[in-house]
């Protein structure tokens, strides 16, 4: 009897007191009601925001649009936000067309009708324009194995070019906590220290042209998928069909075991990911810019040219695995001769000039 | 040449003339890939025994095993094993000057195969010590002396009394065999940290273990009662270093669940080869052995091992270390990754030893070894450490923690105002009603520094009125 009673008191949402509880927040485990859901939620986000100084008025900012949960959710909870409280923002929607047929297609549907349902301006970039190719003829190409390496380089700077097109000052990515924590283990476990001091940062890049910052960085995709859930937002939930990766899997399973076993283990990590003591002095690498289009890069030429390079040479396992620096400074004359007697292959698909 | 015989021959002796050496390596090789079932199918010759990769004279132990993650050390002798490990530890014990002829080392045995190889080892160093002090014309140089301790933890373990006997029994006959010299073993029950009353300290800890709900706090908080009880042995009498046999493969799932656990910061502390952090500072000579290994050579060399009180991680630490066992199945360097990764951390100022002081100087140069300094950062002197856990408190949290527990400075605020996220979170009551009861259970040596904490604090707020550093003025 005693229990009955605990539990049906304990069934009011513990924010108003007032409402029926409607669902555990995830983060929190507090019951709550649907509406103080939303707000604790919103106002999570508008803080990170202004805490952090992400957005200053007037400023143009990208929102990388895939049609995904988290982009979507991204892409809405900031158009309100930015009504809200008035950030001053020039919000637009940026969607990548790797063009892979099954998938990419139709999640560009669901971003064209986000367009109409947030009033967000909506640009297309795609890999067949900037690069010559689209993901399926990459696959075709090279197969299976490594074809994740050239979408992400190539996404990450198509990206970019877009954002640059359109003289964008920000972009907003949906990167959220558990995405965040899983970098943090991952690159522990491979032993990147660079990329380990660097993962954590709310916003990276403020010394290139298009600084990036990811709002959610302190919130659970469960609570994204529950907002997205319960508002009825409209977005493509489908795994990419060239994607299965298992080694990216591993990190996420032992996350999502963590998180049932101690919910607050995700921001753990994030924030032990803050505060670990790397030396200033620890090497990092130096950033320059390509030689061949302009795009930041560590090496001569970044790594989109050089898998660019390699596709259009008919060598797709160029610029693939570990012996990229021992090759590649061997092979960088031949390549360079190469170009320069045919000439024709590699500048007539160049990976574009950007003008930032 | 091996492979001649029939269609088996697989691709990886396609090249005959490149000779004996390389032809074995390879062969080794293609056996490790192929699976256990059809290994004699492969050659019959190889399961006859591969001759060790390092001395070519004694036949591979290591190979003949099914399915271990044979890495670097495949294909070795028990020997050429055996002195393979042996090199790793004495390298991390010369090259961080963990044992110096003039001390007494306190060694930390808890039965299981790590610290049973660690018990060899610091033997067999100081057997050869002590062999050339008889050698020695003028016998000047003295010999380490060595102590062993057992920890006993029937007072909160279900093993029966008669198994814990046994296993008592057992380890006296192991310790009283590795002389000369002798060795003083100290078995003392964990409660001890209590008071020397032992059935009063049983209960106390029993309830103290009880009012933690967090079963990875509980655990936690375990080994951190473990680590006084052996600082506690240790000055009881009179030794000045401590060794653990925390393995790479126990460091790394640390690395991990302890970035699970938020505790990011003061991480770099826990994994290097010293920690002088504690009054007797604590030693890692097995840092660079891997379970396995130190498993294998205790079967090999049938070196007798308990695992009495040996419980399987629960919680967050279970989660971590099935985690790191599967990544290792996959890949047989993880682990040193994961280390290599936190060793590029920065260090604190008490991960070396405190500068030696004249009385061992005379002997450096018979250390061939260059001490290996520790790139600490002198700058961050980290003066606060969490209460429980001891670990280095980083000073943004301090500073939360300290507004959160300003309003009443009673014994219950300061001491919340001290202990790490961490352990407020997993093992600190969530009731601030039971944070007076909490408190009454921890051990006098636990909660001792609270009081020095506070005065510190107190001195610290109104530090930029005081024109003298100490409280009489002078």
């Amino acid at each position: 009897m005693e229990d009955v009673k605990q539990k049906n008191r304990s069934r009011l949402c513990s924010i108003c007191n007032d409402k029926k509880a409607a669902l555990k927040r995830p983060k929190t485990q507090e019951q709550i009601c649907r509406e103080c859901f939303y707000s604790v939620f919103e106002e999570e986000i508008h803080n990170v925001i202004v805490d952090n100084k992400l957005f200053k008025s007037g400023e143009r900012v990208a929102i990388a649009a895939s049609g995904g949960k988290d982009s979507t959710v991204l892409a809405y909870i900031l158009s309100e936000l930015n009504r809200r409280h008035n950030y001053g923002l020039d919000l637009f929607l940026l969607s990548v067309d790797e063009g892979i047929t099954g998938y990419r297609d139709d999640s560009l549907e669901t971003v064209k009708r986000n367009e109409i349902q947030y009033g967000l301006p909506l640009k297309v970039v795609s890999y067949k324009d900037l690069y010559g190719w689209t993901m399926d003829e990459i696959v075709k190409a090279i197969g299976l194995k490594n074809n994740c390496t050239f979408c992400g380089v190539f996404r990450r700077q198509a990206l970019d070019r877009g954002a640059a097109l359109m003289r964008t000052d920000k972009l907003a990515t949906g990167h959220n906590a558990d995405d965040m924590a899983e970098t943090v283990l991952l690159n522990i476990l491979r032993g990147d220290i660079a990329r380990l001091s660097r993962c954590t940062l709310i916003t990276t890049g403020e010394d290139g042209p298009i600084p990036r910052c990811k709002p959610f960085k302190y919130t659970y995709e469960k609570e994204i998928v529950m907002y997205a859930y319960f508002k009825k937002l409209d977005y493509f939930s489908t795994e990419c069909i060239y994607s299965p990766n298992a080694y990216r899997g591993f990190a996420r399973e032992f996350i999502k075991d963590l998180e049932r076993i101690r919910p607050s283990a995700i921001l753990d990590i994030i924030r032990s990911g803050e505060n670990l003591r790397i030396s200033t002095s620890t090497k990092m690498p130096d950033q320059g810019t390509c030689e061949r289009c302009g795009y930041i890069s560590s090496q001569k030429w970044c790594k989109a040219c050089v898998l660019l390079d390699g596709l259009n040479r008919g060598l797709p396992r160029q610029g693939i695995g570990r012996t990229r620096g021992a090759v590649l400074s061997k092979d960088r004359e031949q390549i360079r001769t190469d170009s320069e007697m045919k000439g024709s292959i590699s500048q007539s698909k160049p990976c574009g000039t950007l003008d930032f | 040449m091996a492979c001649s015989g029939g269609g088996i021959c697989q691709s990886n002796c396609y090249k005959e003339e490149e000779g004996g050496e390389k032809e074995e390596e390879r062969l080794q090789k293609g056996k490790r890939a192929t699976p256990k079932s059809d290994s004699s199918a492969v050659n019959p010759v190889l399961d006859d025994g591969v001759l060790c990769s390092k001395c070519k004279d004694e036949k591979s132990v290591l190979s003949a095993q099914p399915n271990n993650p044979i890495n670097d050390a495949g294909g070795l002798c028990l020997s050429c094993f055996r002195s393979s490990l042996y090199s790793k530890f004495k390298l991390a014990v010369t090259s961080h000057s963990m044992i110096s002829p003039t001390d007494k080392v306190l060694v930390a045995f808890s039965g299981g195969p790590a610290s049973r190889v660690l018990l060899q080892f610091v033997h067999e160093m100081q057997y050869k010590a002590h062999m050339n002090l008889i050698a020695s014309k003028d016998r000047s140089l003295p010999v380490f002396g060595v102590g062993v301790a057992f920890v006993v933890e029937t007072a909160i373990s279900t093993v029966p009394s008669y198994e814990v006997d046994n296993a008592i029994e057992d380890i006296k006959l192991i310790v009283s065999s590795l002389a000369p010299p002798s060795k003083v073993l100290h078995i003392t029950p964990i409660e001890d940290i209590f008071s020397s009353d032992s059935t009063q300290g049983g209960s106390k800890l029993r309830e103290l273990l009880h009012s933690i709900t967090d079963i990875t706090g509980k655990e936690d908080l375990l080994q951190n009662l473990r680590m006084l009880c052996l600082q506690k042995i240790a000055l009881a009498n009179g030794y000045n270093k401590l060794v653990l046999g925390s393995c790479t493969s126990r460091i790394a799932c640390h690395v991990i669940s302890a970035t699970v656990k938020g505790q990011g910061f003061s991480l770099p502390a826990d994994i290097q080869y010293v920690d002088a952090r504690r009054e007797i500072p604590v030693g890692l000579p097995l840092r660079d052995c891997l379970a396995w290994e130190l498993k294998m050579l205790c079967s090999l060399d049938s070196l007798k091992t308990h695992q009495l009180f040996d419980r399987p991680n629960a919680g967050i630490n279970g989660l971590v270390s099935s985690f790191v066992a599967v990544l290792q199945e996959e890949n047989p360097s993880r682990e040193r990754t994961i280390i290599r990764t936190a060793e590029k951390l920065t260090p604190f100022y008490f991960n070396k030893l405190p500068e030696s002081n004249s009385s061992h100087d005379q002997f450096s140069s018979r250390r061939r070894h260059k001490p290996q300094t520790v790139k600490s950062d002198k700058s961050i002197q980290v003066e606060n450490f969490c209460l429980i856990c001891n670990s280095p408190l980083n000073g943004s949290d301090l500073n939360i923690l300290r507004s959160k527990h300003r309003s009443g400075q009673t014994r219950v605020d300061t001491f919340a105002a001290s202990c790490c996220p961490s352990c407020c979170f997993q093992i600190l009551p969530k009731e601030p009603s039971s944070m007076e009861q909490f408190l009454s259970l921890l051990p006098e040596l636990m909660i001792r520094r609270v009081k020095e904490d506070n005065k510190k604090w107190l001195r610290e707020q109104i530090e930029d009125c005081l024109l003298s550093d100490d409280e009489d003025g002078t």
